[in-house]
């Protein structure tokens, strides 16, 4: 099967323009981090996950987690786009009655599959859904997305342990290594590498990717699992990507554009104010 | 005198009758099967057993993620570990979700005995009381800790049960009538009341039995829910009797005491005096002699009725 790596492409800078609009409606949130991962996100929702928007508890599909939580603009863009919810809700983010609450909620949004928000919980939640399909014997995967400043937290390396423990070659974590966090880089506030050699000491398979490369990222959710191991895709990337003034700058961690720094960021992103 | 059993043993023993009947049942523990007993469950349900270790807040996130995929799941560790090292875990992946975890904390209170003021989780029904939506339980006995238990297993949503490590003596007869979120009255009476919950639930029937030698007649309720706390039976309490006594194997801050308090001063103000842990971390030593040292003996509850009986409000 060719994949049509122009049209995630394109789906991706969708997201991102509706990371923008939304964050900007809202006059607060996440956009660098948001940004970063948005070609991850896509592969994921657009490409690799059996899930079906008309049925989000489906028993046999493949569950997406965001561990890092205040990326939930990124979530939320995907699930709109693939038909969750309306993309018009998307305006609504943070504000008073929303069901886009600023840190995903699973009891509001459907397709969200855990809330989060607290750093380094998913992981560990992720480990126990993983467990939960072994148990069933279902056949799906579990796809968590994770921070490079969230392997800060210990709980990042309890559930890590406990993964390869279980051999757990159903979970695959996707980090998103940006390198940036909100004091700064990453190196600066509390050194998170070598990442590679770290989750491979815990057992764990590891595939190395540029987090803005679709076939890379594509091919690497493609490859095949590695019995009994759990995989963790390392993606480099750029915080804020796709819009020129806030790439690789940590003030974009969680600060909502003005108009006039929205609509040059739309235009950079091919879309219209 | 009465048999006495664990709290902790019950549970082990409802958790296998539980687990060969529901096999949506999942436990985990945390490197503490042997004495929170779920090693029991391990050896007849062993595919559906995972132990995660010396990990606690893995422990109660992994629990989040099976309920979130529609499991029952009992995860279980010592009340400090639980209650106190993964609190924020319980807060944000079991208590903002709402997801059907059951912990059940053994090992509570200054009864832990010789392990020390580290191990003596003294404020784990203020910490989960304080969660919203959380259903919190602390039996009395081995009858009613297995009553509360299967309820707490066909509930939806998150409970944590308060067990204890030392045995005590079984105060009921049958299970039937005990209820989450309906405090048993074990004696009748209308001088004062005695709201317990626990393993003080004991101390307060020997203390409505000495009072009684002297003509009183006291009320003594099992108060076994915290939360959601039985209302009337408090301000039945307070409008019929001459004041009310708490008493818990915890804290005077943040648990039984002021919950009771903060019903009676809404809806029937009156006298409470609080026997517990008087805002002190406690040590080693035997859990009778602790019992003693820290006020948690029917001697400090027939002292606090007293105190009730020269104090009108």
């Amino acid at each position: 099967m060719t994949i049509d790596y122009q049209a995630l492409n394109d789906t991706a800078r969708q997201l991102r323009i509706s990371i923008i609009r939304s964050v900007y409606a809202a006059k607060s949130g996440h956009p660098g981090g948001s940004l970063s991962a948005a070609d991850i996100v896509t592969a994921l929702y657009f490409y690799r996950m059996k899930i079906d928007p008309r049925q989000p508890e489906w028993d046999q599909r493949d569950k997406f987690i965001l561990s890092k939580g205040h990326a939930a603009p990124v979530l939320y863009a995907a699930l709109a786009e693939r038909g969750f919810f309306p993309k018009e809700e998307l305006l609504t983010l943070r504000q008073l009655g929303s069901r886009l609450q600023g840190h995903p909620d699973m009891n509001k949004v459907p397709g969200v599959e855990l809330s989060t928000g607290s750093l380094g919980q998913g992981l560990s939640c992720a480990v126990g859904m993983a467990i939960a399909d072994k148990v069933d014997d279902r056949q799906a995967g579990i796809f968590v997305l994770i921070g490079d400043g969230e392997i800060q937290e210990g709980i990042v390396w309890e559930a890590a342990m406990c993964a390869a423990h279980y051999k757990l070659d159903n979970l695959t974590a996707i980090l998103d290594w940006n390198g940036l966090q909100i004091d700064g880089r990453n190196e600066d506030v509390i050194s998170v590498t070598p990442i590679d050699e770290k989750f491979q000491s815990f057992g764990w398979h590891v595939i190395a990717v540029d987090g803005h490369d679709m076939a890379e990222i594509t091919a690497a959710l493609d490859a095949d699992r590695i019995t009994d191991k759990p995989t963790l895709i390392l993606a480099k990337t750029v915080k804020g990507k796709g819009v020129s003034f806030m790439e690789g700058d940590p003030g974009w961690h969680g600060k909502a554009p003005n108009e006039e720094q929205a609509r040059q960021a739309i235009k950079e992103l091919g879309g219209t104010w | 005198m009465a048999d006495k059993i664990a709290t902790r043993q019950a549970y082990g023993e409802v958790l296998v009758e539980l687990g060969l009947s529901c096999l949506d049942i999942v436990v985990l523990d945390g490197d503490l099967s042997k004495s929170t007993m779920t090693t029991h469950f391990e050896s007849s349900c062993g595919s559906r057993f995972f132990n995660i270790g010396i990990a606690e807040q893995n422990l109660f996130g992994v629990a989040a993620g099976l309920a979130a995929s529609g499991k029952t799941v009992f995860a279980s560790t010592f009340a400090m570990f639980a209650a106190g090292r993964a609190y924020e875990i319980i807060r944000n992946s079991i208590g903002y979700t709402g997801l059907n975890v059951k912990i059940c904390a053994t090992h509570a209170g200054i009864t832990v005995g010789e392990d020390g003021g580290s191990h003596q989780a003294i404020e784990d029904l203020a910490l989960m009381r304080v969660i919203p939506g959380m259903t919190v339980l602390n039996p009395a006995d081995a009858v009613s800790a297995k009553a509360l238990i299967r309820e707490a297993a066909e509930m939806k949503g998150p409970v944590y049960v308060r067990l204890g490590r030392l045995a005590v003596p079984v105060v009921y007869d049958q299970a039937d009538m005990i209820k989450i979120g309906k405090a048993r009255c074990l004696r009748e009476g209308n001088d004062y009341t005695i709201i317990a919950t626990g393993i003080m639930v004991n101390e307060a029937l020997i203390a409505a039995d000495q009072l009684a030698e002297t003509g009183m007649a006291i009320r003594v309720i099992d108060m076994h829910t915290i939360k959601p706390i039985d209302i009337e039976a408090i301000i039945g309490a307070a409008t019929e009797t001459g004041g009310i006594v708490t008493a818990e194997e915890h804290s005077v801050i943040g648990g039984l005491g002021s919950a009771v308090a903060e019903v009676t001063s809404s809806f029937a103000p009156c006298r409470i005096e609080r026997v517990g842990i008087k805002d002190v971390f406690g040590e080693s030593g035997k859990p009778e002699e602790l019992m003693v040292k820290f006020g948690l003996s029917h001697r400090e509850i027939i002292k606090a009725i007293k105190a009730l009986q020269g104090q009108a409000l």
